[in-house]
């Protein structure tokens, strides 16, 4: 086992109802660490990752079976509460989603309050310090108490990931950030990947195979609930092992 | 290849037929506002020679008296307010946690059908709901639950003096059953309407289920749940015939919620046939009259309230 590996996943499957939609996948991410997550749409991305913590579950009808190890330990394992798992890999989901009946600060520092946390400067800290890594705080440092749902769509989603790094997760799943985004508001994303890393491993599903190649370490490219090749981005985009790896990062797919 | 499309009607048919049907909905609902306004004409003029001999009285004056022809409503305007609060008080949190049970923890099969159950409660008759009080609901305050309120909280106002079975409190209770399905079918509606990505928002924080249900479920509905509350007043505050089966049929102050009572609209159900001076009847009329504003105005409200949120 790699001592850096900070997620590691082994044969897991996951169902909708009795259709199975992750069908045995296996693989390991590092520590500060891009992986990227390709394939065409209705392939399973959504569902893999949101099997990392646990939120699969929380769908009617799902569930899911295998090893997920986060940081050595199996979080589905019997003890384990999905809600303590939840704290330690955060979520970006494909449209921003902030609080709408909540202010700026108050979106950033939801997930604080629910560990409890209540100290106001402790907050306050954390909410500065959260927008500035999500390359926010700058656009919003004069209206904290503005609702989270007045900024425009590109900077709720850098509201929701500095919602999602204010509690310190060690791996942060990012679900299509940018899909819903203008190209401007996509560029601001990317950049902040570069930076991210070095808090967190980032694992991220994309669509966009330019937007993979630019930003992540590892690639993973999914196909009807399989993982067909894993590797290196630089390897999995110039010289893929499989041919429907080529097939589809050449865009002669179906 | 050819294609067939049908062949286009010209724009200036359409046009008119938009026209035409654009002009019979306006002047549809242009009708509908104004019968609300000739329905309060009527009402005020029925009420006028109420209005002008006992004028602020009416309001303030606690007696009603059709031998004395002594008309003042502040019992049943007080009985009213005290029956429908109870309702509220009731049904309120009940109807809230009901939805919110259903919504967001039973399995959607059993929500659906339990749902579908408790909208059913709205199609029962008002009547059918007053047999109920007269023949099960007042025997069983009067045998268990009064005894137990007077002999145990007899020290309290609100509970002294003799029972009955019937009485404010039956007609509370009565009604907090009655207004269940509209706050409950509203509350429903609106958790309805927030998409599941605000709740796996609060999930993938950290939030337990009860925490999701405050952040994502409750605290952005508030304002069309008070819009659900005070619809389930207004219904309350109208309701008619089940309440004057089971409230004693009093007009009379009384802080007991076991001492009969009656309300708004059950004195005019039930003194309406045999009211036989002008007066008696004008002051009926008066009581409509007020009855009506105050649940125009109430409905008015809760409307824009729920309207508000359903924007989103
Ligand atoms: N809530 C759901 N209930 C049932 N089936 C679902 C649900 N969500 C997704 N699916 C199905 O699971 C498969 C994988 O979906 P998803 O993980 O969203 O794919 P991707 O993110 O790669 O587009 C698809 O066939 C989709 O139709
Ligand atoms: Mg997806």
């Amino acid at each position: 086992m790699n001592p850096n590996s900070i997620l590691e996943v082994k044969d897991l499957h996951a169902w909708f109802g009795s259709i199975e939609v992750v069908k045995g996948i296996s693989m390991v991410a590092l520590e500060h660490t891009v992986t990227a997550m390709i394939g065409p749409s209705g392939c399973g991305k959504s569902t893999f990752i949101r099997c990392l913590n646990r939120l699969h579950e929380e769908s009617p009808g799902a569930r899911a079976t295998g090893q997920v190890l986060l940081e050595n330990r199996d979080i589905y394992e019997k003890k384990v509460d999905p809600v303590s798992i939840r704290r330690r890999v955060g979520m970006v989901f494909q449209k921003p989603n902030p609080f709408p009946s909540m202010s700026i600060f108050d979106n950033v520092v939801a997930g604080l309050r629910l560990a409890g946390v209540r100290r106001s400067s402790t907050l306050k800290e954390i909410v500065e310090h959260s927008l500035q890594a999500a390359a926010l705080w700058d656009e919003v440092k004069d209206k904290l108490h503005a609702l989270g749902t007045s900024l425009s769509g590109g900077q709720q989603q850098r509201l929701c990931i500095a919602r999602a790094l204010a509690v310190e997760p060690k791996v942060l799943l990012m679900d299509e950030p940018t899909s819903a985004l203008d190209p401007i508001s996509t560029g601001k994303i990317e950049e902040l990947l570069t930076e991210l890393r070095k808090k967190v491993t980032v694992i991220i599903v994309t669509h966009n195979m330019q937007q993979a190649a630019r930003i992540s370490d590892q690639t993973a490219f999914f196909l009807s609930g399989e993982l067909i090749e894993f590797g290196e981005t630089s390897q999995v985009f110039t010289a893929p092992k499989k041919e429907q790896t080529e097939r589809y990062i050449t865009g002669r797919f179906g | 290849m050819f294609s067939f499309s049908p062949r286009p009607k010209s724009r200036k048919e359409t046009h008119l037929g938009d026209f035409i049907f654009a002009s019979l909905l306006r002047l549809i609902s242009l009708g509908l506002a104004l019968m609300l306004v000739v329905i309060a004409f009527f009402l005020l003029r029925g009420a006028f020679a109420s209005v002008s001999r006992f004028e602020w009285s009416f309001i303030t004056d606690s007696t009603w008296d059709p031998v004395q022809e002594v008309f003042g409503s502040a019992p049943v305007l007080f009985g009213t307010l005290v029956s429908s609060s109870i309702a509220v008080l009731i049904a309120a949190p009940l109807s809230i946690g009901i939805a919110v049970f259903l919504n967001e923890l039973a399995p959607p099969k059993i929500g659906k059908a339990i749902g579908f159950l408790i909208e059913m409660l709205a199609a029962i008759p008002s009547v059918v709901y007053g047999l109920w009080g007269i023949f099960v609901l007042a025997p069983w305050l009067r045998t268990t639950v009064e005894p137990f309120l007077s002999k145990n909280l007899g020290w309290i106002p609100l509970f002294t003096g003799p029972y009955y079975g019937v009485g404010m409190l039956a007609a509370g209770l009565i009604l907090s059953i009655m207004i269940i399905p509209t706050i409950f079918t509203i509350s429903r509606e609106i958790f309805k309407t927030i998409p599941t990505t605000q709740r796996e928002a609060a999930l993938a924080l950290g939030a337990t289920r009860w925490e999701m249900i405050k952040i994502s479920v409750l605290k952005s509905s508030k304002s069309g749940i008070g819009g659900a509350v005070i619809l389930g007043l207004g219904r309350a505050l109208g309701e008619t015939m089940a309440v004057t089966m089971v409230i004693g049929n009093r007009s009379e102050i009384n802080l007991s919620l076991l001492a009969p009572a009656q309300t708004m609209a059950s004195v005019i159900a039930n003194e309406y046939a045999e009211a036989t001076s002008d007066i008696h009847l004008s002051a009926l009329i008066e009581i409509g009259f007020l009855l009506f504003i105050v649940t125009f105005l109430i409905n008015a409200f809760a409307r824009i309230f729920i309207l508000r949120e359903s924007r989103r």
